[in-house]
């Protein structure tokens, strides 16, 4: 792959134009989720559990039967049996035979809000009305919601045919633990034992929901030939094909899944909820039929990332080099198997040089909904962790966060996670324009103090498809797999206007069906303008090679005296040029309709880093914590679109200090959700935030044309540690506890 | 679910009719409660009683002896009331914290008075000042003490049939003035954890003539604190008066813990806000 | 279930249509009027999305009853533009990069040009809490005030021209 070139070659990279669907979103005219509807569409009704853990031990469905205008009624036993779906996709699909489960529960619901019914009636009100006629008979069984109670070696197991992975031979645990992942280098211990100076820690967070506004919607069309056709927003169109073809045992190219807007995903919108159970609804009543969650339903059942008990201890020279570090971590995962243990273990310490450790993830089942991935799923509560110690380390130490940092930050070569040398990473970079930065340095007012912290998450690449194909007045159509979440249209359309030399709004780009455009992976893992822009550059040059064999035709001469300059083919010697106006108008008659579409794979991609600056302003009589002002720098490799990749560093860092100060879950004494709706699941709100500033590391990644890392989830992790520190050096006490409430904050303030 | 019956009269006599013929009817002001609890299953009335297009009760009228406040006046609109907001600033700016400004748009004091939330951000405010409501039925109209209309969370001292067709505030007396503020996690969009309202007059010489102090999230039914000013009369709002009152207050709280706060936090904040809105209200009363 | 005749006014058109008497003005506009600009986020008031501008004061839609609608003037996010013409605060959305993934967007919009129909010189204060009944979780704010400042500044500036 070529080298990325100076950042003043680019003529359209870089710079700032209207999105091609912005006008759509500024008018109320994009069709998102909840706003598609079908000719004779019916609507559903989903009837939820009310307890946190329960064996159903019969549902009587004959009352909502018998309610006028009923089409059909659904219940786990309509679905494919678990050891169907076992069979049908192996030993390995686990995660599958789980979402199977979570999407209708079959003989025991595991949570409050576990479908376990649903009905299609001709209207809202009579679908809703069957569904509060469906008798459910539920014997309670015991349940965990607390990850400690849930850990013990004898707690009463959630589900007792769970086989917990990576566990050394005959290591006995809590029933509940799903995953032990371990991971080590050197002695840890006896490094700690050397240090000049050591912080032992203990830190907490509850579960927090991605909180996107648009609730989860769908209208699923199942046909008498046995094709079905589904309209929804996702995170990823080919994703709730595959997972709801896998949960009804039907063939993937039966399903056609048509991605509308979506109102944001943060992750959450990964996981398929409505769709399988809206297929069997319309393959029963054989009208197409919508289900919509309401944002009760949202909270109950969809989101949350994990809690976490967290356990750091880390040691330094007296210089303030890291000389060792043992992180073990507990993460809830909700009713089912969790992936973020892992991601958690590897994120821990990744950006610092630390030449032994002792990292240990563990993952346990709580009767909760099954946990889904936000935002650098994993990584944001075991960097709150690890930055508050060091933090605390720099302090016992004397020696400014920053610098610390600094004497440990990774650069390019040092060995990553698995040995593996890293790229051409920025984390040095962020840390010295943080240092730079006048924020760092500004007089606090009275009650004010400051803090900084950073983090890192890998990235991805992986499996994207684009199209570029030419109108026959040489207009430009690119069309891709990937939703747009926040601008990615904007990105693909500079960079194949970058690449083929055409103006940015010559270029027209789409979100294809699953039937109209190859597989491409979700959007997420920060890959989608990385990995769907090279699906797009590389399709964009191979429709230039196209166009330059056109125009040699149309020149009758051979394609290597041609040349592409500026959007034009240019017969070198005499400068004859041919525009791509011309060539598409002639396409017909040189070899047909221009057109190329590219699968690719890629994964050069670069992990991000982001330092951030916080500065709170604490209210000592009641605990109140304002942020008056915080600044995010982050390397982002190359900046496509600069003003949504700000974005994507602002977003990313409210969230987190959301995260740090007001959101959790939080469950009464029965194990019923408590705070199920945004009055009382507080995410912040225009008036609690400042600006956010950002600087923005250009770093290029060589393993882009165009320089791209990606940039979406970095931003979300090191805001915990950064507001945790800034609030525990405003009162003089250590705040190791999200969310950071002012009770929270009055209560250390009152403390002995 | 049967959907109820829709109805907008004109007058309060028919309102009153409706609400009598109708169990389980309910008056609709600005709806921001009623219909999130429609909307939720945890309300289901027979029938629905708009009062917004009954002209009375759209109005603020100005009297020799108090202010009336249509039971249909969106809290909103008393900001445009320049006596209202001069005499009784807290209590204005009390039902201007309620929601959003699109709640405030349409939310109403008499909704949220009889709505009986603990929480009700309005009522503290309305109960510092010596508000009355007018409660209209079959049988007539009567004047009660807001304090006196809420029993307990989600319950009024309303028969069947009545209704709150305005609130009553005193003409405010030279010297005097009041302040609402509550404790919230946010700056906005939450429900207090705490509230407190303190009405008061101050004479020339610096003493305090009247004290009212009322207190709202502490206890089944908003508080008036009668200890917390009989504390602060006599003295010149001197530390040791005003430590007085706030003592006064948190011995009054009997709060509940639940997830927007424990007993022990609202019992402390009582009092800081108490101390906060007693501050306020006497830079006030001095300027009047 | 009787079902309620209404007619009201929606930008700037007479319009009329039934419900039933527990539905409310945001169900009416999107299911009934096919006015899906407006979006259910929340149901109870908390999130914005549904805001619409009713005689004249922004409202959730979500908590009024379609039946109050009755010879009422509503305002909706698909009237904001006149004709193709953007109104400022939908171009300097555009121009600030104050979406990201859109669903709050048209509650925003309305929201905005409301403050700015009332008050032409805001605060960044005073912008911040007028938004304050209207979530967005992907912009964390900046852009969408820098957007709703821009748009007041310009509208100032072509009432001094005119």
């Amino acid at each position: 792959m070529n080298a990325p070139e100076p950042k003043d070659a680019f003529k359209v990279v870089g710079t700032r134009p209207i999105r091609p669907d912005g006008v759509d979103k500024v008018t109320g005219k994009a069709i998102f989720g909840t706003d598609y509807k079908a000719a004779n569409m019916l609507a559903g009704a989903i009837v939820r559990c009310p307890h946190p853990h329960a064996r159903i031990k019969s549902i009587d469905t004959s009352k909502a039967e018998a309610v006028a205008g009923v089409k059909a009624v659904v219940t786990g036993a309509d679905f494919p049996s678990v050891e169907d779906t076992i069979v049908r996709m192996g030993e390995t699909s686990a995660s599958t035979v789980d979402m199977a489960q979570n999407v209708m529960a079959r003989d025991v619901a595991y949570y409050d809000g576990h479908p376990v019914a649903a009905v299609a009636a001709i209207s809202q009100e009579a679908a809703d009305e069957a569904a509060a006629l469906i008798v459910v008979e539920y014997e309670q069984l015991p349940y965990h919601i607390d990850i400690n109670e849930s850990f013990k070696l004898d707690a009463p197991a959630i589900n007792p045919n769970l086989k917990a992975t990576g566990l050394a031979e005959g290591e006995k645990v809590s029933p509940n633990v799903t995953t032990k992942f371990p991971y080590a280098k050197g002695d840890a211990d006896a490094a700690l034992a050397g240090a000049a100076a050591t912080v032992t820690a203990h830190y907490t967070l509850k579960p927090v929901h991605q909180g996107y506004i648009e609730p989860h919607a769908c209208v699923v069309s199942w046909k008498p030939d046995g094709k079905i056709d589904i309209w929804c927003s996702s995170q990823g169109a080919f994703n709730i094909r595959g997972l709801t073809a896998s949960f009804l045992h039907v063939d993937i190219g039966s399903i056609r899944v048509m991605p509308l807007e979506i109102g944001g995903g943060f992750g959450g919108k990964n996981s398929v909820y409505l769709e399988p159970v809206a297929a069997l609804l319309s393959k029963k009543s054989g009208r197409p039929v919508r289900l919509l969650m309401s944002r009760s339903d949202v909270f109950r059942a969809s989101g949350p990332a994990p809690g976490a008990e967290i356990d750091v201890t880390l040691g330094a020279d007296a210089q303030g080099n890291l000389v060792g570090a043992k992180v073990e971590f507990v993460y809830s995962a909700g009713a089912f198997r969790g992936t973020d243990a892992m991601p958690g273990v590897m994120h821990a310490i990744c950006h610092y040089k630390v030449p032994d450790f002792s990292l240990i993830g563990w993952e346990v089942l709580t009767n909760m909904p099954k946990h889904a991935a936000y935002r650098a799923p994993g990584a944001p509560q075991v960097n709150f962790a690890v930055e508050c110690a060091l933090n605390e380390l720099a302090d016992k130490l004397g020696i400014d966060p920053i610098e610390i940092r600094l004497k440990n930050a990774v650069g390019p070569g040092d060995p990553g996670m698995m040995g593996a040398p890293l790229g051409n990473v920025g984390l040095i970079e962020c840390l010295e324009a943080a240092k730079a930065h006048p924020h760092y340095t500004a007089p606090l007012g009275e009650g004010q103090a400051r803090a900084v912290a950073c983090g890192s998450w890998m990235n991805y690449g992986g499996p994207s498809t684009a199209s570029v194909s030419l109108a026959e007045d040489g207009s430009v159509l690119v069309a891709t797999g990937s939703p747009d979440i926040g601008g990615s249209r904007a990105s693909m359309a500079i960079m194949a206007s970058e690449t083929l030399g055409v103006p940015y709004e010559q270029i027209n780009v789409v979100v294809a069906d699953t039937s109209s455009v190859g597989f491409s992976m979700v959007t997420g893992g920060s890959r989608t303008t990385y990995a769907t822009g090279i699906a797009v550059i590389d399709a964009a040059n191979a429709v230039i090679d196209i166009c330059k064999q056109r125009a040699a035709k149309m020149l009758d001469v051979d394609v290597s005296t041609i040349e592409w300059i500026d959007g034009e083919a240019v017969e070198t010697g005499n400068g004859k040029r041919l525009s791509l106006r011309q060539i598409a108008e002639k396409s017909g008659a040189t070899g047909g309709p221009i057109s190329f579409e590219k699968g690719v794979s890629p994964l050069q991609h670069l992990p991000g880093y982001s330092a951030q600056i916080c500065d709170v302003e604490v209210d000592r009589e009641t605990g109140n914590v304002s942020v008056v002002r915080y600044t995010v720098v982050q390397d982002v490799g190359r900046a496509i679109h600069p003003a949504y990749v700000e974005g994507q560093m602002q977003g990313g860092a409210v969230q987190g200090i959301g995260w740090a100060l007001n959101e959790a879950y939080i469950y009464n004494k029965d194990g019923r959700l408590d705070n199920a709706g945004f009055l009382d699941y507080r995410i912040p709100v225009a008036s609690d935030m400042p600006m956010i500033d950002t600087v923005m590391i250009e770093k290029a990644n060589p393993g882009h044309p165009y320089g791209v890392k990606g940039v979406g989830e970095v931003p979300i992790v090191p805001p915990l540690a950064a507001v945790a520190t800034a609030v525990g050096n405003a009162i003089g006490k250590r705040m190791r506890d999200l969310p950071i409430s002012p009770e929270r904050v009055y209560a250390a303030l009152n403390e002995g | 679910m049967p959907s109820p019956a829709y109805h907008a009269p004109d007058t309060v006599k028919q309102a009153t009719d409706l609400l009598a013929a109708n169990k389980g009817a309910r008056p609709l002001a600005g709806g921001t409660d009623l219909i999130v609890q429609m909307q939720s299953g945890r309300s289901a009335p027979a029938a629905i009683v708009d009062l917004k297009r009954i002209a009375a009760l759209k109005e603020i009228r100005e009297e020799a002896g108090y202010f009336a406040i249509g039971a249909a006046v969106p809290c909103t609109s008393l900001k445009n009331n320049k006596a209202l907001a001069a005499e009784w600033p807290g209590v204005v700016e009390a039902a201007n914290l309620i929601g959003s400004v699109q709640v405030r748009n349409r939310a109403t004091m008499a909704g949220n008075l009889c709505n009986a939330s603990p929480a009700a951000d309005s009522v503290p405010a309305l109960v510092a000042a010596g508000a009355t409501a007018i409660v209209a039925g079959a049988s007539g109209e009567r004047e009660v003490p807001v304090e006196q209309i809420p029993t307990g969370p989600g319950r009024t001292s309303l028969a069947d049939g009545e209704f709150v067709t305005e609130i009553r505030i005193p003409r405010q007396q030279k010297g005097s003035s009041d302040a609402y503020l509550r404790s919230i996690p946010r700056t906005e969009m939450d429900i207090a954890v705490v509230g407190a309202g303190a009405s008061l007059t101050i004479d020339a010489s610096g003493t305090c003539t009247s004290a009212r102090i009322a207190i709202g999230a502490v206890a089944p039914t908003v508080l008036l604190v009668e200890d917390a000013g009989k504390a602060l009369v006599g003295s010149k709002l001197d530390d040791g008066a005003v430590a007085k009152a706030m003592e006064a207050v948190s011995t009054a709280c009997n709060p509940i813990d639940d997830k927007r706060g424990t007993i022990a936090y609202r019992k402390a904040m009582a009092g800081v806000l108490a101390k906060r809105v007693i501050q306020i209200a006497r830079e006030r009363a001095g300027g009047n | 279930m009787s079902r309620i005749h209404v007619t009201t006014t929606v930008n700037g058109d007479e319009r009329e249509f039934l419900c039933s008497p527990g539905q409310t003005l945001l169900d009416a506009l999107r299911d009934e009027l096919d006015l899906t600009g407006s979006k259910e986020g929340c149901g109870s008031g908390d999130c914005g999305a549904c805001t619409v501008i009713l005689d004249g004061e922004m409202v959730c839609s979500c908590l009024v009853l379609a039946g109050e609608a009755q010879g009422r003037r509503v305002e909706t996010i698909e009237g904001i533009a006149e004709g193709s013409q953007l109104h400022p605060v939908q171009q300097k959305f555009l121009e600030n990069a104050a979406l990201q993934c859109g669903f709050c967007t048209p509650g925003f919009i309305v929201a905005s040009k409301a403050l700015l129909d009332k008050n032409p010189n805001p605060t960044e204060t005073e912008v911040r809490y007028w938004l304050a009944g209207n979530l967005c979780r992907c912009t964390g704010y900046d852009k969408i005030v820098r957007a709703v400042m821009d748009a007041a500044a310009e509208l100032r500036q072509e009432r001094t021209a005119a």
